[in-house]
């Protein structure tokens, strides 16, 4: 059973955010980065298909020549190879050229199962999983929070508001994961030693028959902020049912939401 | 040139549906762009009524007691091929769970770039949204030059607005026959009398705070008076006292309600990612240094274990 995962490195959520002086961006020079926590859950997910299934499991993202760490990382975490998509016009790419030059690897490695997280917590984009099945013409699941395979069908459980749905999906497919589908075993350090050994290739848009051009992002940002905090940040006075009342009072006849 | 909304449906329209329809008619209007809407489910009925009052002209209602359940491979075609029919150039959908998963899917076979869970949009020489990025500690302002131009809407955070009265004309059309890859074994709702988190108007979340998870009744409660849906801090979730699914944050759900009320939260900047964006914000803690006062619109400063109960019978009372 041959799975790849698709990766993304963004910065720790955790970080302060500043604006670049265009407004068109965040001043990424001081932020910490990180794989994008939906991402481990997926990788995760492909190492234990493997404990149970063998195979192989190929990790990939796109990026600047940093991401090559969190390649490591997930390598460290027990997959087998990676490939980073690199090189001029990256920067230009929206989700349609980013999840096309993912499935144009996917196409190369032709795995059974491709897993990622639901969404990278950077710009909650949350449609690269759903747009490689696509590209490929494979089913796919999305957050999915249980998987077990039997024989070429996966049955996923995969949350909605308010309920949860249990699909029988027939491989190859790609499935999106969430938090609950496992826990991430964090890489300890003879396996962080033994990753920098296993091989990680560079592949150029040219390399996949692509090119930039026809990938650049068709959605731009016009200007980015901090947002308004408009907060009331009143205190309520007096003893614990003084307070008690004053709340119900502004609950109701203010905000009228009660 | 043409608007098409989405009208998401479990069983009946969604809240969503119409929030979608309320930010498709104003686009249609500020455009000039005729509005269109598709309804893909088991049966529309008498819920055509509820579609009156946001210019539409058409709702193109696909009714088949296969569509009851949202498929891949049954729904995608659908869009994709009535987006072709009537050269939609603007597409409005609902980033609800499923909403998302639509979108997505659509935008890729259209080949188009989408912009998933904005919080509003709007037309000026195209579609432009707003959108929270970087766990919502920064927004954004996007122009969508693609066409279709694609955009799904948070839930909850649009009021219904209708104008006038009139409804739109049903098109009955034809389920097209396709092979159903993906099958569906099981659909299970929660339990009855639970509020969903995503939708819900009021929500109620406990912290580290309560202690343990003998202590979570004491914030449930309170939930229930309020007639709200129960979340939760990742603390609560990770220590085992809660299933996941009532997680709220960046790794959590992310929730815009009328008031949210955190007990017992020290208000993280990953648990502010699921939360910030609702209208009122409530902070019960017992420490006056917690951050969740600094994004709070009222806070008491209190012990929990005796503020929620309290709270409780005033909004029993309250409510009558
Ligand atoms: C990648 C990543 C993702 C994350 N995603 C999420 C997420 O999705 N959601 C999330 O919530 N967190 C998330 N976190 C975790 C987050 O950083 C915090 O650790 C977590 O939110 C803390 O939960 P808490 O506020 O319940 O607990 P604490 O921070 O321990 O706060 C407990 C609060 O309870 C108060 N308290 C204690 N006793 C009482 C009492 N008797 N009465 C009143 N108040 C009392 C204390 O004063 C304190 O403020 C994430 C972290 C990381 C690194």
């Amino acid at each position: 059973m041959k799975s790849v995962v698709l990766i993304k490195r963004v910065p720790d959520t955790a970080s302060v955010f500043t604006i670049n002086d265009a407004q068109s961006g965040v001043d990424t020079s001081r932020l910490k980065f990180v794989m994008s926590p939906y991402d481990e859950h997926a990788v995760q997910e492909a190492v234990n298909l493997k404990a149970t299934a063998g195979g192989e499991v190929v990790v990939v993202t796109l990026g600047p020549p940093e991401d090559k760490e969190k390649l490591l990382t997930a390598l460290a975490m027990g997959a087998d190879r990676a490939v980073l998509i690199t090189g001029d016009g990256i920067d230009s790419l929206g989700h349609r050229g980013i999840a096309e030059a993912l499935a144009a690897v996917v196409r190369e490695e032709a795995p059974e199962v491709v897993f990622a997280g639901k969404q990278a917590v950077d710009d909650d984009g949350s449609q690269i999983p759903e747009r490689v099945a696509e590209l490929l013409g494979w089913s796919h699941a999305s957050v999915v929070t249980r998987f077990s395979l039997e024989g070429t069908t996966a049955t996923v459980d995969r949350e909605i508001e308010g309920g949860l749905l249990t699909l029988e999906v027939p491989l190859p497919a790609v499935f999106s994961t969430e938090k609950g589908i496992n826990k991430p075993d964090y890489p300890k350090l003879p396996n962080i030693m033994k990753a920098k050994k296993k091989p990680l290739e560079e592949k150029s848009f040219a390399d996949l028959g692509l090119t930039a051009a026809d990938l650049a992002a068709k959605v731009t940002v016009t200007q980015m902020s901090l947002p308004r905090q408009e907060r009331l940040n009143k205190l309520l006075e007096g003893d614990s049912a003084t307070q008690v009342a004053a709340l119900v009072q502004v609950l109701k006849e203010d905000e009228k939401v009660l | 040139m043409s608007v098409l909304v989405l009208l998401e449906q479990r069983g009946v329209l969604k809240p969503s549906a119409l929030e979608a329809a309320t930010a498709a008619a104003a686009i249609a209007q500020a455009s000039g762009l005729e509005l269109n809407a598709v309804y893909i489910g088991q049966s529309l009925a008498d819920q055509a009524s509820e579609l009156a009052g946001f210019g539409i002209k058409s709702v193109y209602a696909y009714e088949h007691s296969d569509l009851g359940h949202y498929s891949n491979d049954a729904y995608v075609p659908i869009v994709r091929d009535l987006v072709e029919e009537l050269g939609a150039t603007v597409i409005i959908g609902s980033a609800s769970a499923l909403g998302k998963e639509l979108c997505a899917s659509v935008a890729a076979r259209l080949g188009v770039e989408l912009v998933q869970d904005a919080i509003a949009c709007r037309w000026e020489n195209g579609l432009h949204a707003t959108k929270p990025v970087y766990a919502g500690k920064v927004v954004s302002e996007v122009a969508v030059n693609d066409s279709p131009a694609m955009v799904s809407l948070r839930p909850n955070v649009t009021a219904v607005a209708r104008n006038g009265e009139d409804a739109p004309e049903i098109l009955q059309r034809e389920m097209p026959s396709v092979s159903l890859r993906t099958v569906l074994k099981e659909a299970a709702e929660a339990a009855t009398g639970t509020v969903d988190l995503t939708e819900a108007k009021i929500v109620v979340s406990a912290g580290r705070g309560v202690g343990g998870p003998e202590h979570l009744p004491v914030v449930e409660a309170l939930a229930t008076a309020m007639g709200a849906a129960f979340g939760a801090s990742r603390a609560v979730v990770d220590a085992g006292w809660i299933h996941h699914s009532h997680q709220v944050g960046q790794t959590g759900k992310v929730v815009s309600p009328d008031v949210y009320v955190a007990c017992g939260i020290s208000g993280a900047i990953q648990h502010q990612a699921g939360m910030r964006t609702s209208r009122v914000i409530v902070a019960i803690n017992k420490d006056p240094q917690a951050n969740i006062f600094k994004i709070c619109d009222y806070g008491i400063v209190g012990d929990l274990f005796e503020i929620c109960p309290l709270l409780t019978e005033a909004v029993k009372l309250a409510k009558g």
